[in-house]
This record gives C-alpha cells, structure tokens and sequence, in this order.
C-alpha cells in the first residue's frame, strides 16, 4: 500500500517536471540560436534595405542597394571568380577523393589504415597553416618548387603574384587540403554496399571495371551528390586560404565573394551595401543546402 | 598469366598509393623539416631536405616573443571552453529532442537544423553588431558563446539518445529520481562515445577557426594563434624561419590529438559532423 501511495506522488511530480524538463534542455541550444543567428539574419536583411555604417547616418533606402549592387563591376567579378572557383574545386575534388577511396577502400590491403590517416593529414590543418605551407612551397625565390624548376634550366614562374597561374594555384591548394574529408565520405558510401553484390557479379563473369560501372557507382550515387552539394557550400564560404595565400591578388583575379562583403562592410564601412551581397550569397548557399537535405533525405528512404 | 596480370596491378596500386601520400604528407613534413633548420640553412642553396644542423634556435625566437605564447594560451582557452559548453549544450538538447515529447518539438528541431543555411559568412555584418549590443564585442567569450549551439552537434547527440532504451530512464523515475539527476547519473555517463565525438571536432574546428575571431576580436593582445599567424605571414618581410616553428606549434594539438583518437574521426565523419 505504502509503495503505491510514494509511486503515484512521484508520478505526478514528475509529470510536471517532464513538460518543463525538456524546455530547460534545450532552452541554451534554443536562445543562442535565436540570438545569434535567428536574429541577425533578419537584422541582416533589413540592413540591406538601409544606408548604414558605424560613421555615417542610418536611413532606409528601399531597394537601392540591390539596384547599385547590379551595377556593381567589382561584386560580379568576385561572383563570377566564386563560382569558377566552386566549379573547377568541386569537380576535382569530387573526382579525386572517389578515386583515393577507391584505391583505400580494401580493409584487407596491407597499411591501408596508415595510407588513409595520411590522406586524410591535411584535412586536419587551419586553412591559416595551409596556406602558409604552400607560399612557402610556392615562393617565387626561395620556394622548393621554383628551385627544381630553375634546377632544370626553367626560370621559376610567379605562381601566386601572377594573374594566369594564382586561380589555379589557390584551387589547386584548396584540393590538397580538402580530398582526405571527402575521401571519408566516400569511404563509408563504398563500405556500405554489400559485398554479396560484387561477388554475384564475378559468378556472372563482369569483371572489375564492369562491376565499377554497374555496381559501386549506382550505388555511390547519392554519395557522390552529398559530397558534390557538401564541397560546393563550403567553397561559396572560402574566405581563409585566399586571404592568406593572394589576399584576393593580383588585381582582382582571386577575390571571391565573402572576400568582397568584409571588405566592403569593415573596411569601407558601408554595412548596408554589404549586407545586400550577403542576401545574395544567402540564397545562393540556401539553395544548395536545401538540395544537401533532400539528397541526404532521399538516401534515408532507399536504405 | 592471369596471376602476373594480378601482380602488376597490385604493383601499381601500391605505386599509385604511395605517390599520392608522398603528395598529401610532403608539404606538411616540408613546413615542419624546415623549422628545424638554422636561418642561414633556410634558403640555401642547392636546398637539402633534412637539416644539415638541427636547431631549436626558431621555437625559442618564437616563444621568447610574449605574443606569441599570449596567442597560443588564448586559443587554447577559446578552444577547451567552447568545446565543454558546446559537448554540455548539445548532449542536453540532444536529450531533450530524444526522449521527451512535446507540442512543436520537431517543427523547433526543423528550425534549428535550418540554420545551417545562414553560416557566419553570410551574418557576419549584422552579428558584429549583435555582439556588440551584448556586450561580448572585442573579448575571447564572445568567439566561446555564439557559436557554441551547432546544428550538427546536437543533431549527433540526438541520433545517439534515441538508441538509449527508455525502460532505463522510467525505470529510474519510478525509482523517484528527479529529471535532472536521471539527465546527470544515467544520460551522462552512457553518452561517453558521442561526447569524445562531439569534443574532437569541437576542437579541432576551435583550434583552426579564423573568421569567428577575426570578426569579434579587435585587440592584439585577445587574438587567437590563427589570427597571430594570418598576420605574421601578411608583412611586407616575413621571418619564414620563426613563422614556420610558430605554423608548427599551431599544428601540433591537432596532429596528436588525431593520432590518440582516430576512429572516432572516421565514424564522426561518415555520420555527418561536418564542421559547424
């Protein structure tokens, strides 16, 4: 009798506590959101309706800023360097990270734990310290690249204060630094197909480059696409490795977008002009993470 | 004919592997080789690639700059304290979303996963103003606070409460234990896998972040090693044997922090902990 009595109190008790128990959970998670983003965005997009700067008066100017941004040769130069920047480096990278999981794939090939950490050594650095490694390595003077070319009887290119050759170069660097992460991802689309499949495969005669066709890559695919979605967000955000490796030099040759929008708020202290670019980088990273949950969503449904 | 057909493309897988490590490890063995070498051996010529005479002379030059280990100690603050608040604030909305239900609970869910589409690089403006509106503009809490809730932490955290089994939890509440101390004793201490998840990547993208601090940190003395470093390599003459002791030192915590812990990066990974 005594223990049903204290089992009903406690049950009532906590009835009370559960509804106000979760709330509390995720009320930090809640607030921070709210605060920090939640609101800013929409502080964001009022600012980009207003002149605004921390020296000069507030006002609403309707829809000028974008009107001015249309206009605005600089910005479009940086869109279109963002975007062949995303193009080239989400291509590669793509290619290069399914090739390399490819090759690491095997759990029975000898050292393969230690080939993967190695490739994936890279991916754990700063872009900060990548992009320190590589002007070193790419110095015009001093640099162990140019040494070997003059070593062959080659004058050295200016690989990252020339026009032709910094884009490339700082794709190039983005490369190395990123394949081992997505080399990962597709390490375990690759480990999640039945192995059952490949060897079904071989009792009917296809041999290995037929199997690739028609086994790993169909079912690779929404892989392939998290990784493709994955790289093209993260490279629509580059900001680190360029403002370190070219500062957007020479000229205005590898300034990408989010390089324009500091620059334009900070250093030139028009907030609401700039807050104009963000919306359109907004849409532009929105649009591809909406495709990232349904690629990510459709996956769910085929397992 | 077959078995030596078999032969040469193992041969040639294993050509192709070491290639492409060589080509992935290089850079970074190159950075670290040459820290160790003496000024005058840096720039020689013809160059060699082990130091002919190893010196430590670039870690102390670095260090006896006060700076620099202000910087260092600074990152490692922002990084330690930031990633206990964000393991604590994950793990509990993870819990929350798991094994509680109430009304609007999966349309806030949706929201906080939706807020993956706004990333600093798009806020940057207005959350400059926000920060100083709260009084957190220009100091090391206000890189720790606002981006310590991630959507990915607790969407992890989440994913792994739902395999814990209730019975436990109601178990333990017919047992009269309060909701908090069932969160404390039981949740806690079963979370272990999730948490070493959550912190490894919680540091490491601490560790590394630039933009968060250069965006809150206006003072010298109150930046991180990332920044020290981004600033170091923008002048007109730059130090390269001090600079790369420095790179090396700023490398290092997440090198071995990898090598301790590398499974959980291979699962944490695959399950989708993205940075952010």
């Amino acid at each position: 009798m005594k223990c049903i009595r204290l089992g009903t109190r406690s049950a009532s008790r906590g009835n009370f506590n559960q509804i106000l128990a979760p709330l509390l959970f995720i009320a930090p998670a809640f607030l921070i959101f709210l605060w920090f983003i939640i609101v800013p965005a929409f502080q964001g997009l009022r600012m980009s309706f207003m002149d605004y700067g921390f020296f000069s008066e507030s006002a609403f100017v309707g829809l000028d800023n974008f009107s001015r941004l249309m206009s605005d040769k600089v910005f479009w130069i940086t869109v279109k360097n963002t975007i062949y920047y995303s193009l080239i480096t989400v291509l590669l990278l793509t290619i290069f990270s399914l090739f390399s999981g490819l090759l690491l794939h095997d759990n029975a090939l000898k050292g393969v734990k230690i080939f993967r950490a190695s490739m994936y050594i890279p991916s754990l650095l700063s872009m900060i310290t990548v992009g320190i490694a590589w002007r070193f390595i790419l110095g015009d003077q001093m640099g162990i690249v140019n040494y070997l070319l003059r070593t062959f009887g080659h004058d050295g290119i200016q690989w990252l204060t020339s026009r032709k050759t910094a884009m490339s170069c700082v794709i190039f660097v983005s490369i190395w630094a990123q394949t081992g992460y997505y080399m990962v991802i597709m390490l375990s689309g690759l480990q999640a197909i039945p192995h059952e499949l490949y060897e079904a495969a071989k009792i009917d005669g296809a041999n290995s480059y037929k199997a690739f066709w028609h086994i790993t890559l169909p079912l690779l695919k929404s892989t392939v696409l998290a990784v493709m979605v994955l790289a093209t967000i993260a490279s629509f955000k580059a900001y680190e490795l360029i403002s370190v490796m070219t500062q957007g030099g020479p000229g205005y040759s590898t300034k990408l977008i989010v390089q324009q929008i500091y620059q334009v708020a900070f250093t030139e202290d028009r907030l609401g002009y700039a807050s104009s670019m963000s919306i359109v980088l907004m849409i532009i990273i929105g649009l591809f993470t909406l495709l990232q949950f349904r690629i990510v969503g459709s996956e769910y449904d085929y397992e | 004919m077959i078995m030596n057909n078999r032969k040469t493309f193992k041969i040639l897988h294993y050509a192709l592997l070491v290639i492409l490590t060589a080509f992935f490890l290089f850079p970074v063995l190159w950075v670290v080789l040459s820290s160790f070498k003496p000024q005058s051996e840096l720039f020689q010529i013809p160059i060699k690639i082990l130091p002919q005479q190893w010196t430590f002379e670039n870690y102390i030059e670095a260090m006896s700059r006060g700076d620099f280990v202000r910087y260092f100690s600074n990152s490692l603050f922002v990084a330690v304290t930031a990633t206990i608040i964000t393991v604590l604030i994950s793990i509990m909305a993870g819990y929350g979303f798991s094994k509680y239900f109430f009304i609007g609970r999966d349309f806030l869910f949706m929201v906080m996963l939706a807020t993956l589409m706004i990333p600093l690089q798009v806020i940057m403006v207005p959350i400059f103003l926000q920060l100083k509106a709260s009084g957190l503009l220009n100091t090391l809490w206000g890189i720790i606070i606002p981006p310590s809730a991630t959507p990915t932490g607790i969407f992890l955290a989440r994913q792994y409460m739902a395999t814990l089994p209730n019975s436990m939890i109601e178990a333990a509440r017919i047992d009269g234990a309060g909701e908090s101390r069932i969160f404390f004793h039981i949740i806690l201490p079963l979370s272990k896998p999730i948490i070493a998840t959550i912190t490894i990547f919680s540091f490491m993208w601490r560790w590394n972040d630039y933009l968060w601090p250069l965006i809150v940190i206006l003072d010298d003395k109150k930046q991180t090693i990332q920044q020290a470093l981004a600033n170091f390599v923008g002048q007109l003459q730059i130090n390269w044997s001090q600079l790369l002791a420095m790179t090396t030192v700023a490398i290092l915590p997440v090198i071995i922090i990898f090598l301790v812990f590398q499974k959980y990066f291979m699962t944490g990974i695959s399950s989708g902990a993205v940075k952010g």
